[in-house]
């Protein structure tokens, strides 16, 4: 199959479409900075119409990675980026004959900050969700979802807290304040979460596309993950175990978290750039996260999609543990 | 106020707007009324057939339709469920007419006729719905198939006050102060309602919600009249109509009758449900144990519980199959007295009985001493008015008395309500209440904890038993009952909910006892050490001498090895019967035993611990202890013990297979299990193939009778005519021998599977940190995750995380086989009061799920 995959620069976007090469689709990549994958590749930005027409030629299916995805920053470059640029290829896509589009998603557009104890997928909604990535986020996945119609098949697909090898935005990050001995947990780090190891990911969304046509797919939207849960605890101390990195030991209570980063937010609001490069710390939606269980019933999921995770939990820290080992990191 | 009937507003919990309808139809005075209804088929589909079986509901005061909406919700089409809100109640028109309970009956009547109600019907009713739902039923006699009634009144039964708080609101000033100037009366009827699994208050928005008819004075007027109607003195307006309506129910002796009870209820208790058992003995009745007035409301599998009787009315409700041959030989029956009569007769100055005192010294029965005491007793007791077929609560320790009040009873033919210590103080309060014994023998302790209890018969104190017999010395004994007559009501543990009552008649008695004889060649050259409380009473009834160690019973922990060893040499003990924890304590003191002690054990030949699973260790250490005997652990449980038992040299190693091994079936018992399906639902049917993990059911003649006023228990229970499904989950192997792998309801579904606890649990067991183990899921039933809580060790320090470190969760995984979301720790495991071994697993889930919840859980 001929197929799109936007934000192929990123941790997962690269892994799907080196998946789709793999396996042997003719795949192009679109995304800003320059992927150095094996394929066709269209470099700009999903809101210049003009670089996506370009991408979509000849195009049969798009699976649509690319999002601003960050903990803090301003509202309207979230918008500009996940909800004009989501309708922006959405329509290009539709003008172009294309027939599948996998929309991807993320589990917080539908999380409104209470725990999530093998929840279902539940629609997304932009007035309950937390902080400006999930609301845009839950803005587009609504546009994407009424996109859909016959011969227009979209499906949201939203993996939850994908990490594995080479992953910058999450792994990296942990590892990172692990080594700097700045790693802590919330409330000692009990609540139970789902996480998606990267090959996992890339197999569900593959799948999605296949299968994304079919009536019990399209037009809905589904949770991905290993179907593990594992406590906070436990998933930070694996990663920065992986890394080399020392476990954190020390919790602060959640109250203390989520008013700290309520505090660094404002903090970053006030002065966004400058000398405060990046995220702060923590935020209060990142608090949350870290503090309130959030999986899923992953049946119906694996039922409708034909797709199950071929790579477990412990398996995939083995695999984590290696890559650091091998210095692929450095 | 008049007001035409309206809709309810949108958004309360529960209700469809699609069930309401207003219809019109003249009332008792022919002036045309509208009424609000719920209506499952209030829309019918033109393609669909008629419904084989319509569901008349009638609330009571003052709630309204709403109460039915969990039975409209869960029906199946087949069923029509028609929902009324009485005129001037819920959102039935406001007439301004005060209608008495006569003209509701026919404004009910008007109003079926209209909505063209005709084939089979089944009324449901609750409160003062339910005297009207009888008035319409009996005007209905050619098409009623049923009838159900929920906490409702027909009669004041004899000898008891109206119930003081609705004497209280009738009290002149105060009726329409309670009832229509406040809303008081509403608030209180959903205040009273106690979630049944949570304990917790209804939630607010579905009190809201009952409250949502009755918002103004003017709107609440009936409610007044509705409380000012009960005819509580003679001469009332409504007194004929009521008495007529409880005197025609017992024409009612052919209809199907159903009794769902919430026995917490301050207005309808239980003697309320006692009188209609009496007016309709052949009723199917349940009692939900701890729910009150809205029994519908708190305890939530009566929904359930009543669609499936309700269906058996549709009568397609087929029997389950067994698969496999299962032809049975008819148990021998013999007296329970028979024993005692023949080794009075051939052996009178035999020991029968030795109750151990303190230091070594016994009170020593022989058998003419008993079987004289046994016939005067029940003379005597009978002389006082113990009738045939009367409940007796014995509130008497094992010993001595406990066996003669016990056998009396027996030998009239009342039956014996035994409420054990084990249940807690207010365990045995509310068996007893549910039993409902006509009289009470008790020791002081025992009638002191009786004494808020009604107990319409006599109240005897065991210190008056000699002068009964004195008087029965007088009297001809009684005449024997035959083998259907009831003997026994005993009660679970409350392991796994609020004990239940498990009745016995004299044959399940009997075959009991005959089942330990030839199961365990016992004969009269035996001598039984009994230190287990259900069979410390068997003793007479197998004609073998038996001694009763100095202990209580019911607290096993407190035998000692002397005491046990003092019973012991006494009797000449040959077989011992002990519970797992009294044979703790018994290796616990065994280094006080003098060398003679220690010779008395030499002579037990055979030693069971039943009750509860026994550590492997603790058996060996028995068998040092009685090097000659052969060690047993019999399985069972309230309803059927034993059902099988395994010797200690048959224990195969943990971690081979799932769960524990409990041994082959003993003489007489047949074993099956309800396979699993992927959601852990046992199946319909039962199959006797090996290797298959489902729930483990019993076929024996000593099997319970019945659970009492359990309808729905007793309909899963012996839902295989002739069979016990005893809700533990197991597997047979290919050997026959029987596996335990847990309780029913703490089997785990998770996404891949169902996962049953033991066998990992046993796994986590050979690690040498874990002292205790219990796997339980959280999240949702099919995709719960796994988690195992565990205690530690030795010292077990806990840290102040409840989780488990990484290394030793990995461990834990590995060793168990199970994908652990989360090990815990905790200090300690919620088990049962009487066995002191049985987890709540159930407790444990949620205190798990709250954890692991983290924030906001």
């Amino acid at each position: 199959m001929r197929v799109l995959v936007t934000g192929a620069s990123g941790f997962l976007g690269g892994a799907v479409a080196r998946g789709l090469i793999a396996e042997g689709h003719e795949v192009t990549v679109l995304q800003r900075r320059p992927s150095g994958l094996p394929c066709r590749e269209v470099r700009g930005d999903i809101v210049d119409a003009s670089a996506v027409a370009e991408a979509m030629q000849g195009v049969e299916a798009v699976i649509h990675l690319a999002a601003k995805v960050a903990v803090t920053g301003a509202r309207s470059e979230f918008t500009r980026i996940n909800v004009t640029g989501t309708a922006n290829v959405l329509e290009s896509a539709r003008m172009a004959g294309v027939a599948r589009f996998v929309h991807v998603s993320s589990p917080s557009v539908a999380h409104a900050g209470s725990p999530l104890v093998g929840a279902g997928a539940g629609p997304a909604n932009p007035i309950t969700a937390h902080g400006s990535y999930s609301r845009t986020k839950a803005e587009s996945e609504l546009i994407a979802l009424a996109a859909d119609r016959p011969g227009f098949a979209v499906v949201a697909v939203r993996p939850h807290l994908v990490w594995g090898p080479g992953d910058e935005q999450l792994v990296g990050r942990i590892v990172a304040r692990a080594h700097a001995g700045r790693l802590f947990l919330i409330d000692g780090g009990v609540a139970l979460i789902d996480s998606t190891y990267i090959d996992n990911a890339v197999t569900a969304l593959v799948s999605s596309m296949e299968h994304v046509h079919e009536p019990a797919v399209h037009g809905r939207a589904f949770v991905i993950s290993n179907g593990q849960p594992r406590t906070v605890a436990e998933l930070l101390s694996r990663m920065a175990v992986s890394a080399g990195a020392p476990a954190p030991t020390r919790s602060v209570p959640f109250r203390l978290a989520w008013l700290a980063g309520s505090g660094a937010e404002l903090a970053w609001r006030v002065h966004p750039r400058g000398e405060r490069a990046g995220d702060p710390p923590m935020t209060a939606f990142l608090a949350e996260q870290l503090a309130t269980a959030h999986w899923f019933d992953q049946r119906e999921t694996r039922r409708v999609l034909d797709w199950a995770p071929t790579v477990g939990v412990d398996e995939g820290f083995e695999r984590l543990a290696a890559w650091y080992r091998s210095g692929a990191s450095a | 106020m008049t007001e035409p009937a309206r809709f309810p507003p949108a958004g309360l919990p529960g209700l469809e707007p699609r069930w309401s309808r207003i219809i019109e139809a003249p009332d008792f005075t022919g002036t045309m009324r509208s009424w609000h209804l719920l209506d499952t088929h209030a829309d019918p589909e033109p393609e669909q057939t008629a419904p084989t079986l319509t569901v008349l509901c009638v609330h009571g005061n003052p709630t309204w339709s709403y109460l039915w909406r969990n039975l409209l919700a869960r029906a199946p089409r087949s069923m029509r469920i028609i929902a009324v809100d009485q005129l001037d109640m819920g959102f039935s028109e406001r007439s301004g007419v005060h209608r008495r309970l006569a003209d509701r009956v026919d404004d009910l009547d008007a109003l079926t006729a209209v909505l063209g109600i005709t084939g089979p019907v089944v009324t449901v009713a609750h409160d003062w719905g339910g005297p009207i739902s009888l008035g319409w039923a009996l005007r209905h006699r050619e098409h009623l198939r049923g009838i159900v009634l929920l906490n409702t009144a027909v009669h004041q039964p004899v000898g008891s006050p109206a119930p003081s708080i609705i004497r209280v609101a009738r009290s002149g000033p105060l009726l329409r102060l309670n009832t229509v100037r406040t809303d008081m009366f509403v608030r209180g009827t959903t205040r009273l309602s106690r979630s049944f699994l949570s304990a917790r208050p209804m939630s607010k928005s579905v009190a809201s919600a009952f409250a949502s008819p009755y918002r103004s004075a003017a709107r609440r007027a009936a409610i007044g009249d509705f409380v000012a109607d009960i005819p509580l003195e003679a001469g009332h307006p409504s007194s004929a109509t009521l008495d007529a309506i409880a005197g025609s129910i017992r024409d009612h002796a052919d209809t199907p009758a159903l009794l769902l009870w919430g026995p917490n209820d301050p207005v309808f208790s239980d003697r309320y449900l006692a009188d209609f058992i009496d007016r309709l003995p052949h009723a199917d009745v349940h009692r939900y144990e701890r729910a009150a007035h809205l029994v519908i409301e708190d305890a939530p599998s009566l929904v359930t519980d009543l669609l499936g009787w309700l269906s058996s009315r549709e009568g397609n409700d087929p029997a389950p199959e067994v698969r496999g041959d299962l032809t049975r030989a008819a148990p021998k029956t013999t007296s329970l007295l028979d024993a005692l009569a023949q080794a009075r007769d051939l052996r009178p100055q035999a020991i029968a009985l030795a109750q151990m005192q303190a230091r070594g010294t016994a009170r020593l029965v022989t058998w003419e001493a008993l079987g004289l005491r046994v016939t005067r007793l029940a003379a005597g007791l009978r002389a006082r008015g113990i009738e045939p077929g009367d409940r007796v609560s014995v509130l008497v320790p094992p010993g001595a008395d406990l066996i003669a009040v016990v056998y009396a009873c027996w030998a009239i033919g009342a039956s014996v309500v035994i409420a054990d210590t084990g249940l807690g103080l207010a365990g045995i309060r509310r068996a007893i209440r549910g039993a409902r014994p006509r009289h009470v023998i008790g020791v002081r302790a025992g009638l002191a904890l009786a004494r808020t209890l009604a107990i319409p018969g006599l109240r005897l104190s065991t210190a008056s038993l000699q002068s009964i017999a004195a008087q029965g010395a007088e009297r001809e004994a009684p005449e024997l009952p035959d083998a259907e007559t009831e003997a026994v009501v005993v009660f679970t543990s409350g392991a796994t909910g609020p004990a239940k009552g498990v009745v016995y008649r004299h044959r399940q008695v009997a075959a009991t006892v005959e089942v330990l004889r030839e199961h365990y060649r016992l004969t009269e050259s035996d001598a039984l050490v009994a230190a287990f409380a259900p069979w410390a009473v068997l003793g007479p009834a197998l004609g073998i001498t038996s001694a009763i160690p100095a202990m209580d019973v019911t607290k096993p922990r407190t035998l000692t090895a002397g005491a046990l060893s003092d019973a012991i040499a006494a009797v000449r003990g040959s077989v011992l019967w002990a519970s797992p924890a009294a044979l703790a304590n018994v290796i616990a003191t065994q280094g006080r035993l003098t060398a003679q002690q220690r010779e008395a054990f030499t002579g037990v030949r055979l030693a069971m611990f039943a009750g509860a699973p026994v550590p492997r260790a603790a058996l060996v250490e028995a068998s040092e202890l009685m090097p000659r005997a052969q060690i047993k652990t019999p399985y069972g449980m309230t309803e059927a013990l034993p059902v099988a038992d395994i010797e200690l040299a048959g224990i195969p190693d943990v971690g081979i297979a799932e769960g524990v091994p409990v041994g082959h079936p003993v003489i007489g018992v047949e074993l099956a299990v309800a396979v699993l399906d992927d959601e852990g639902r046992p199946s319909a049917d039962l199959t006797l193939d090996p290797g298959v993990t489902g729930e483990i059911a019993v076929r024996a003649a000593h099997v319970r009778d019945r659970y009492d006023r359990l309808w729905a228990t007793n309909r899963t229970a012996s839902a295989n005519p002739g069979w016990h499904r005893t809700g533990d989950v197991g597997h047979i192997d290919e050997a026959g021998c029987l596996w335990v792998e847990g309780r029913l309801s703490h089997v785990i579904v998770t996404s891949s599977g169902v996962l049953t606890p033991v066998g990992a649990e046993q796994r986590a067991l050979t690690l040498p940190f874990v002292e205790q183990a219990a796997l339980v899921g959280v999240g949702p039933r099919g995709a719960a995750a796994p988690v195992l809580i565990i205690v530690l060790a030795g010292a077990g320090r806990r840290g102040r995380s409840p989780l488990l470190d990484v290394d030793r969760t990995d461990e834990l995984r590995q060793v168990t086989g199970v994908d652990l979301a989360a090990v815990l720790v905790r200090g300690g495991l919620p088990v049962d009061i009487r066995h002191n071994s049985k987890i709540d697993r159930t407790l444990l889930a949620s205190w798990a799920e709250r954890i692991l919840a983290g924030a906001g859980g």
